[in-house]
This record gives C-alpha cells, sequence and structure tokens, in this order.
C-alpha cells in the first residue's frame, strides 16, 4: 500500500542524516517514538516532536533508555508503528529490549547513530563499532536485520524499508548509522507519497477462537494482533508455544529458536540489499558500508585509475549477513579488502564467508574519524600484487 | 488441622464453576503458586472488581514484570503481557498512549516494580500516567528463593541475608504519594473484601493509581523467618493491621513485627498525562494540531 501524505514531507530538501531519517519514520507511517537523548542520534526525536503533533501521533521522552525500548514495544502491540533512536551507551541499555522483541516477534526499528566506545567514548564522534552488538548483543540465539546508509538520501529511504522489513518479518530492524552519516547535510528527494510502497501489518483473519498468536504461516511468520480486538492473547518473553503461553521444554524451545533464526534466510542472500560495482573482472573487492563505503569510493577510483582491478561490494544490509554472495566471489577473486570505523568486525563475516578461498585484508580504525582514501587505495595495491 | 473439618455437607454440582473461571485461562491451571501464597487472593479479589466494576473485558489489558506476581498476567483471560523484570509499567505506557481506549493495568510484585523497575514507577507516578498499578509486595524476591528486596523489613532473615537485613525498607505508599500518584491504598490479603472494593475504585479512576497488597510468602519469608504458615499469616494481620483511611503515608512505614496501617491514603484529582498533552499542544498549535487517536497505523 501506499503512504498516508500526511507523514509525508515531499519536496526536495537539504537536510542532514537525522532529520532525513525522522523524515523517513513519519513517511513509513510511524506514529509513536520513545526516546532518550544521546548524542549524535538526538535530532531524529527533536524533529519527530516537533512535527508529530500536526501528523497525528505521539513522541514520549522516557526516563531512561531501558524504557524506551519497551515502551515503544507496548505502542505496537496496540497498534501503532513504532521506533527509538540512540547511540552507543544507550544502545548498550536497549540490549533487554531488542531480545524482547525479537522473543515476541515485536516489529519494531531501533536507529543507532554510532559514535566512538566503549563505554562513554567519543560522543560527537563517529564509529561504526557497534555492528556485532547489533547482531549479538541481547543474549540468547535470535536473528535482526540491520542496515546501514551512506547518505541523508539513504537515511530516508531504509528507514521506510526498515519498517518495511519489520512488518514482513517481525523482528527488530536497526538503522546502523554513524556520527558522520546522521551530520552531514546533502540533497534528500521526498516523493510523493502515492510513489512510496508501506508494508501494512499483517493482521490476523481468524476468529478469537480459531486464531493462535506464534502459529507460523507459509512464510514463517505468524499473523498479529492488537489489544482491545477481543482476541484476549498473551504475549512472554518466556519460550512459549503457538499458543503463546509459557512452556519450559526443550522441544518447544528448538522449534521456536530455530525458527526465529529461520525466517529471516530470504534476506540473508537471494533478497540481500547491496550496492555493487565493477565485481565482474575484479581482482581486488572492498568490502565497506556506511560512511567508509564512500572513503572507499574514492580509493577504489583511484585504483582503476592505477588500473587495478578494483570492485566495491557495498553492504547495506549488513545482517542477515549476505554470506552466499561473498563466498560466490571469493572464488574468483585474489583478496577482499575490509575498511571499517572498528577493529575488525564484519570482516570476521567476510573471513567466514570467504572460507579461506581469498586473503581477506583488515583495515581497523578506532574511530573519531574516517579513513584516509589513500591508505584504502595502498591495502588495495598490495592485495592486486 | 481437623480432618472433619474439610467435610463439604452438601453436594456439589457436576458443572458447578467457580465465578472467578471466566477471567481466568483455565486451560494453564493448575498455577504455579505455593499452598498459602497471597497471590491467588489478590487475583480472586481482582476478579471480583472487575465484574463488578462491569468493565468491557476485551478492553482491560493486563502487563506484568517478572516474579511470582509476575506470572498474573499469564493466568487471566485478558489481554495480557509477561514482560522484562522491572519493566511493566514503561510498557504499559506505549500500549496505554497508543490506544487510550485500553484499561492497563500493572499487576507485579514488589522487587519487580520498586527495586529494578523502582525509577520507572516515580516517574510514571509523576507524569499522572493512565495506570492501575497493583503491587503484591511479599517482602521478598520468591521465584528466585528468597533473597533481600527493598521491602525486606530490618533484621529479617533471607537467602542473601543470612544474618538479618540490614538496609531501610522503602515506604511504597509514601513512595507513590510523594511521587504524584492520584490514588494511593494498601491492604493485605486479609483484606479482600475492601481489596476487591479498592481495586474496583481505580478501575474508575483515572489517573495513576496504586494499591499494595502486602501478601504471605510461607515457602520462603515466612519458613526463615520462623513465622508460621499461612494461617499464622493471616492471624498476624488481623491482630496487627490498623485501618487508618485517609492517614499520613509518612506514617504508614511496615515493619517486621510492627502495626500495618492499611486503608486508602490519597485519593486525589489532577489532570493526566494525555489530558495535559492535548491541553498544551492545543494551546501551542492551535487548529494545526492532530490529537494522537491515530496513533494506530492508518489499514486499521
Amino acid at each position: 500500500m501506499h503512504a498516508d501524505p500526511r507523514g509525508v514531507l515531499t519536496g526536495v530538501h537539504f537536510i542532514d542524516g537525522d532529520h532525513a531519517c525522522c523524515e523517513g519514520t513519519l513517511a513509513a507511517g510511524a506514529r509513536f517514538a520513545s526516546g532518550y537523548p544521546i548524542t549524535p542520534s538526538t535530532e531524529v526525536v527533536e524533529r519527530f516532536a516537533s512535527r508529530i503533533p500536526t501528523v497525528g501521533g505521539l513522541f514520549i521522552q522516557m526516563e531512561d533508555e531501558l524504557a524506551a525500548s519497551i515502551t515503544l514495544q507496548g505502542a505496537v502491540w496496540a497498534g501503532a508503528k513504532a521506533f527509538t533512536v540512540t547511540s552507543g551507551p544507550g544502545f548498550s541499555l536497549m540490549m533487554e529490549h531488542i531480545g524482547y522483541a525479537a522473543m515476541t516477534e515485536t516489529p519494531c526499528v531501533f536507529i543507532d547513530v554510532q559514535r566512538g566506545g566503549p563505554s562513554t567514548g567519543l560522543p560527537t564522534l563517529p564509529a561504526q563499532a557497534d555492528m556485532m552488538q547489533a547482531r549479538w548483543g541481547s543474549h540468547g540465539d535470535y536473528g535482526i536485520i540491520a542496515l546501514c546508509p551512506n547518505s541523508p538520501q539513504e537515511c530516508f529511504d531504509l528507514t521506510i524499508t526498515a519498517f518495511n522489513l519489520s512488518e514482513e518479518f517481525r523482528v527488530p530492524v536497526m538503522m546502523m548509522l554513524d556520527e558522520c552519516v546522521g551530520h552531514m547535510t546533502e540533497k534528500v528527494v521526498i516523493p510523493e507519497a502515492e510513489k512510496i510502497e508501506v508494508t501494512p501489518r499483517r493482521y490476523t483473519t481468524q476468529t478469537p477462537e480459531e486464531f493462535h498468536l506464534f502459529e507460523p504461516k507459509a512464510d514463517m511468520v505468524p499473523d498479529m494482533v492488537k489489544a482491545g480486538d477481543g482476541y484476549r492473547f498473551h504475549v512472554t518473553g518466556l519460550t512459549h508455544d503457538e499458543r503463546g503461553y509459557p512452556s519450559m521444554n526443550t522441544e518447544t524451545q528448538d522449534v521456536l529458536v530455530r525458527r526465529l533464526l529461520d525466517k529471516l534466510k530470504p534476506l540473508a542472500n537471494g533478497r540481500a540489499l547491496c550496492e555493487t560495482d565493477g565485481l565482474e573482472d575484479a581482482d581486488v573487492v572492498v568490502v565497506s558500508y556506511g560512511i567508509t563505503s564512500r572513503v572507499a569510493q574514492r580509493a577504489l577510483q583511484m585504483a582503476r585509475k592505477q588500473g587495478i582491478r578494483a570492485g566495491k561490494f557495498r553492504l547495506i544490509s549488513a545482517w542477515p549477513f549476505p554470506a552466499e554472495r561473498i563466498a560466490e566471489l571469493a572464488g574468483r577473486v585474489k583478496a577482499f579488502v575490509v575498511p571499517e570505523l572498528n577493529m575488525g568486525q564484519m570482516v570476521l563475516e567476510v573471513e567466514r564467508a570467504a572460507a579461506g578461498k581469498a586473503k581477506v585484508i583488515s583495515l581497523p580504525h578506532a574511530g573519531g574519524t574516517v579513513h584516509r582514501p589513500e591508505t584504502i587505495l595502498k591495502a588495495i595495491v598490495e592485495a592486486a600484487r | 488441622m481437623n480432618e472433619e473439618m474439610l467435610e463439604i455437607p452438601y453436594e456439589i454440582p457436576e458443572d458447578a464453576r467457580n465465578p472467578v473461571e471466566p477471567f481466568l485461562r483455565m486451560d494453564r491451571m493448575p498455577h504455579i503458586w505455593c499452598p498459602a501464597c497471597g497471590i491467588g487472593t489478590t487475583v480472586n479479589c481482582f476478579t471480583r472488581a472487575l465484574l463488578d466494576s462491569k468493565a468491557n473485558l476485551d478492553k482491560v489489558a493486563i502487563v506484568s514484570g517478572i516474579g511470582c506476581t509476575g506470572r498474573v498476567a499469564g493466568y487471566a483471560r485478558l489481554d495480557s503481557f509477561h514482560t522484562t523484570h522491572g519493566r511493566a509499567i514503561p510498557f504499559a505506557t506505549g500500549l496505554k498512549l497508543a490506544n487510550p481506549e485500553l484499561q492497563v493495568v500493572v499487576y507485579s510484585g514488589d522487587g519487580d516494580l520498586f527495586a529494578i523497575g523502582g525509577n520507572h514507577f516515580i516517574h510514571a507516578a509523576r507524569r499522572n500516567m493512565d495506570l492501575k498499578v497493583i503491587c503484591v509486595n511479599n517482602m521478598t524476591y520468591a521465584m528466585t528463593g528468597g533473597q533481600t528486596a527493598p521491602t525486606t523489613p530490618g533484621t529479617a532473615i533471607t537467602a542473601t541475608a543470612p544474618y538479618g537485613a540490614t538496609e531501610p525498607t522503602f515506604n511504597l505508599v509514601a513512595l507513590a504519594e510523594a511521587a504524584g500518584a492520584s490514588y494511593v491504598a494498601r491492604w493485605t490479603t486479609y483484606h479482600v473484601k475492601q481489596l476487591a472494593r479498592s481495586m474496583e475504585e481505580i478501575l474508575n479512576k483515572k489517573g495513576f493509581c496504586f494499591i499494595e497488597v502486602l501478601s504471605p510468602c510461607p515457602t520462603l519469608y515466612q519458613r526463615r523467618n520462623k513465622m508460621g504458615d499461612g494461617l499464622d499469616a493471616m492471624k498476624d494481620y488481623k491482630a496487627k493491621s490498623k485501618v487508618r483511611n485517609g492517614a499520613p503515608t509518612s506514617e504508614c512505614t511496615l515493619s517486621k513485627y510492627g502495626e500495618i496501617v492499611v486503608g486508602k491514603f490519597v485519593d486525589r484529582e489532577r489532570p493526566d498525562y494525555l489530558e495535559t498533552l492535548k491541553a498544551q499542544m492545543t494551546e501551542a498549535l492551535g487548529d494545526r494540531y492532530i490529537e494522537p487517536e491515530g496513533t494506530c497505523c492508518s489499514e486499521c
């Protein structure tokens, strides 16, 4: 279905990534946000707080990130599309409820504008060091989706995608910005509402008597209900059967946990979002994401000028990791170069997928600024030898 | 106990039903609570209150945290949410704000609401969020084996205070009043009539309402403190309770052996969160303000 025009600020704008994210939430149909202020992410909800009273919805500033990350889930079970926004220290606190959203299959979006860590780290400076935390930060086995925009335009576009994927797969979806992308101001084109596709929530058509809250459909995803409609359903973070009732046995646990992971498989492979260029004849492939992909772009241009056959593989959906795509490339390229604003996180996935068939070169950076293109170029040149 | 006392001097018809059954998920019985635990008694009172308040049960949602009382949501035949430890109140906040026509009840224990969840409690009371909070206070962390809670009275023996607890306790009713609650009451599981009436009252009152219910934990708290069984707890509640409606909450601190002040302490009118929000937005934005009924997505 098309976006509700009330939330769509159609036009050409000159705004930063944080503000573009906010416009993305409104275009996607989010009418509820709960947040807690933290640099460099607060602009997203500041704009939402300013916009939402004239769109028809609500923003509440909670007492901490623990509260913000579950208040939005209460709103989702009452029928709203909802999200929260944070950065590293707040993201750490939200892990509890990323696990709850995964376990209860609550569709929702978490926007993380990454800054330097660990702990309070570099509040105003960029990093990409929450990538593994986004995937593994809460306890237990579960799956999530993480998207990495590299421009304000993508902050807008991918926020809509994030909401759509969260409805389709019923998982928390992370928007993994970094401080650079969040605070970078560029042209953002917001189309007319009828040109924006929005995935509606898939509510059950069954009667309360027939309905089982966690009965998976053909796509392994159960249908939703909302409070107040007479279904008298039960939601719990405990291991639960298809009725939603707690069930402390190993068989229920096995069925549930496998499904929480398996339902995301289509996105791991065929439907993975990535941007590629020059892979046909590539000897060296630079795998990057977020702001680092824009530095890598410069390095790739310089390498091509020197006659090096260098290709681009930009991760847009970093999780689930597109392992099959990397594995296929590993069979025909010499090496992968993986620059990232952390001490080597996604490079571990590249290594795992490449499985020794191609060399994998990590270009770590502790954060605070971006790589120099020359650093990436040097690695490409050495790898191509 | 004399066996003869248990004989029922009349026939029970085969189709007889307990009047609380329509309010419970009978397919989940038996419940997990110990014999003589008071939580079931509070649930009985709650079902009575729901019945008497004539609430539309399709529009009542119940939210619990973690712990023995945290299991109440799972047994109530309502839209029910068993959330994370301490976070029932913020979850309930989102539920209420995204669908204000829901009557949202938070039903949880003292450790859940006042240790790990204490911050959320005071802020929801400050906002006068339209939530009905029922706290079953058994003075211990029962689910995990009887450790010290912020409500454990001084010198009581617990699993983590084997030589006696030493910390001062929270006076929950004073805390609720100071934080801004619209309604504050305390009862024990001995006071079933008063408790059911109090619960009915809050189901018909707007704003942040709080009821503390003292409830026995014979398995852990009483056993370690040589305080007898469930019946002894009832005798104790009967002997030590003083009904003092309107008593200053500062005088209602609980102790291990002291007086238990019960009653309704606070019943005041304050605009709730949504009323205040709507008034302010209307003032600031005039006709441009669109009320947040539309927090539901457009297709529903």
